[in-house]
């Protein structure tokens, strides 16, 4: 009898009224690259605004993440990439405007085993050699890769096709958005990566600037040379400063433009992201600060309301600050 | 046909027949010790090393009054475990009152025809669908099409609906074991077929009806999938709405709206981490979570041992 009351008592429970919280709350949602970055901002927003204002923060990929946020459920989506234009369809159907903000930098290191002592640097043509689709089976040497390499079995590992990442990576290098050859080894789990190539002198893998930071002693960064400049080795002083190319990428937020006008503790949050000492923040969960004219340009972005995209698409080697003047389109 | 005396004229030796037979079945148990053996200590392997590895914040008492955080070191499950409890309590008060009046009408009352036999047939599938499959479900029909949100309610019902198949089948099992002498005996007493039920068959029944609900639930705890199909979140830094406060009405359902994270989406996110500390941290999760399931095991020993006594 007890049970029965109970589930009559769950059924009228449910259909009280939705949204009576009396404290506001900030929903952020998308990438899961971008979530470190986003947790650690909660955080200390949170703490500051205790009481006040909480900030939630899922973990629903950039594909979904967008979803929801041109359904209006989110105010705040995290992305690794910029929005597709069928996304950005979403959005216009559902009369959501957004507002385009870098949130961090994030390199893609290209690692091998610290026992690979015969790689000192890569250029990207050679890296493309390595990963373009007609590579599969042909490429599976490193002696195929540049004269002098020894005649070692060459293993690849990389982010799982489904990732940003591995978006970034393939139009960085081999120059067509999620086109690569299919036999190397892929995780979404950038660890298993990491172990993945720390326990095999033939590796080579590739995964954010963070993973690579916190397994210095299992795993060798190459440098990368682009367009025949100098090799750059990745650090977060080159990701930061833009000269570690073409596979330094931004991260962004998007936020909902009527969020943001019309919920005060939204906006707030927004302002707190561009704040310099937070900047520490971002370099904590291993992602490299914004720079000060990027801070800016994006303080400017957000407080003139600039509604829409300034990318057509998915570019390399881009300058945040160039970006953030352009032209928006939505 | 041979008689036994004709087969030991004829020669069969029987004595080493039966040698042969019983070294067969030491055979057997050996194969069977070595086996379970495997079985075991693979999972005590597995869970001491979770331990071991989760021993430096598992120690910590913060670690089970602290929220997550980006340092892996002051990082807590609090808000984890609170919502995995809630979502548990939510899925109990649906599935199992459900589930067990399914089994019973199934077993007890549906006439046997046509339509019995789909269903029938459809809740035994039902019970093999992958958890994703519902998460999607749920994800269509509550968060999209009745716009529920992602809410502690939300994810108590899908978790419901996935384990009501186990509960009906295991219900169902439970009453078609009670001997039909039961049944006959009361309809003999003058019983009418809700008193043989209420009186007999459901008391009898009662230790594999609870073993199965517990089942059920044991299997709810630690899904995945589907909640973070419905948009669970990962980071949330306060509590829901307490059930019961000093103010009128004393009882509030405000709770079942209120976003949450559970323990095993909270783990995913650290072992996935950079650093190092991130996966102490998540293997110290990862005790919590056995330990819950555990004890929800514990809890349906003793209730089935109650309901012998």
């Amino acid at each position: 009898m007890k049970k029965h009351l109970m589930f009559g008592a769950v059924l009228a429970g449910s259909f009280v009224a939705q949204n009576a919280v009396a404290v506001d709350t900030v929903q952020v949602d998308g990438s899961s690259t971008v979530f470190p970055v986003s947790e650690a901002m909660a955080e200390e927003f949170g703490n500051a605004n205790r009481g006040e204002i909480r900030v939630t923060v899922g973990l629903s990929g950039t594909g979904g993440g967008f979803k929801k946020f041109c359904r209006g459920e989110t105010d705040i989506t995290g992305a690794s990439r910029p929005i597709r234009p069928e996304e950005l369809e979403l959005c216009k159907e559902n009369g959501i405007e957004f507002i385009e903000l870098p949130v961090a930098m994030d390199a893609l290191s290209v690692v091998v085993s610290p026992q690979n002592d015969w790689v000192d640097h890569l250029t990207v043509e050679e890296l493309q050699k390595m990963w373009e689709p007609e590579a599969q089976g042909v490429i599976t040497n490193w002696n195929q890769v540049r004269e002098g390499f020894p005649d070692r079995p060459l293993n690849l590992f990389g982010a799982g096709t489904d990732s940003g990442t591995y978006d970034y990576f393939t139009t960085a290098i081999v120059g067509e958005e999620h086109s690569s050859r299919g036999d190397f080894t892929a995780s979404e789990d950038d660890n298993v990566l990491v172990m993945g190539v720390a326990n095999d002198h033939n590796a080579l893998g590739f995964f954010g600037l963070a993973y690579f930071l916190e397994n210095q002693d299992k795993l060798k960064a190459v440098p990368i040379s682009w367009k025949g400049g100098e090799p750059v080795e990745p650090t977060k002083e080159t990701a930061g400063d833009g000269e570690y190319q073409p596979l330094t990428r931004p991260l962004y937020y998007y936020a909902n433009k009527a969020s943001v006008e019309e919920k005060e503790h939204v906006e707030k949050f927004a302002e707190f992201l561009f704040q310099e000492e937070n900047g520490d923040l971002v370099s904590e969960v291993g992602y490299v600060p914004l720079g000060e004219r990027v801070r800016e340009a994006a303080l400017r972005v957000l407080a003139d309301r600039e509604v829409g995209t300034a990318y057509q698409g998915s570019e390399v080697g881009v300058d945040v600050v160039e970006t953030l003047e352009r032209e928006k389109h939505y | 046909m041979k008689t036994l005396s004709e087969n030991i004229k004829s020669g069969i030796d029987y004595a080493s027949l039966s040698r042969k037979n019983r070294s067969r079945d030491i055979i057997f148990a050996s194969l069977g010790i070595i086996v379970l053996f495997i079985a075991i200590t693979t999972l005590v392997a597995l869970f001491l090393d979770l331990a071991v590895r989760g021993a430096p914040r598992l120690t910590d008492p913060d670690f089970y009054t602290s929220f997550p955080s980006r340092r892996p070191l002051d990082a807590g499950i609090l808000s984890a475990w609170v919502g995995t409890i809630m979502v548990m309590l939510v899925t109990a008060v649906i599935a199992v009152p459900l589930g067990i009046a399914a089994g019973l009408y199934l077993e007890e009352y549906a006439g046997k025809n046509w339509l019995t036999d789909v269903i029938e047939v459809n809740v035994s599938n039902l019970a093999g669908v992958p958890s994703i499959v519902y998460g999607l479900l749920a994800l269509g029909l509550f968060v999209q099409t009745f716009g529920m949100g992602e809410t502690v309610l939300v994810a108590g019902l899908v978790l419901s609906l996935l384990i009501l198949p186990i509960i009906i089948v295991s219900t169902r099992e439970a009453i078609r074991s009670i001997p039909n002498e039961l049944r006959e005996a009361a309809y003999g007493l003058g019983a009418n077929q809700w008193q043989t039920m209420a009186m007999y068959i459901i008391p009898a029944a009662k230790p594999g009806i609870i073993t199965g609900a517990i089942v059920g639930l044991s299997r709810a705890i630690g899904e995945t999938a589907p909640i973070i199909t419905i948009g669970a979140l990962s980071f949330i830094a306060f509590l829901p709405q307490s059930p019961v406060s000093g103010d009128f009405p004393f009882i509030s359902f405000e709770w079942l709206n209120s976003g949450f994270t559970v323990m095993p989406i909270q783990m995913f996110g650290w072992v996935s981490r950079p650093q190092a500390d991130f996966q102490i941290t998540a293997a110290a999760a990862g005790v919590v979570l056995i330990v819950m399931t555990l004890m929800m095991n514990a809890l349906a020993i003793y209730i089935r041992y109650r309901a012998r006594k």
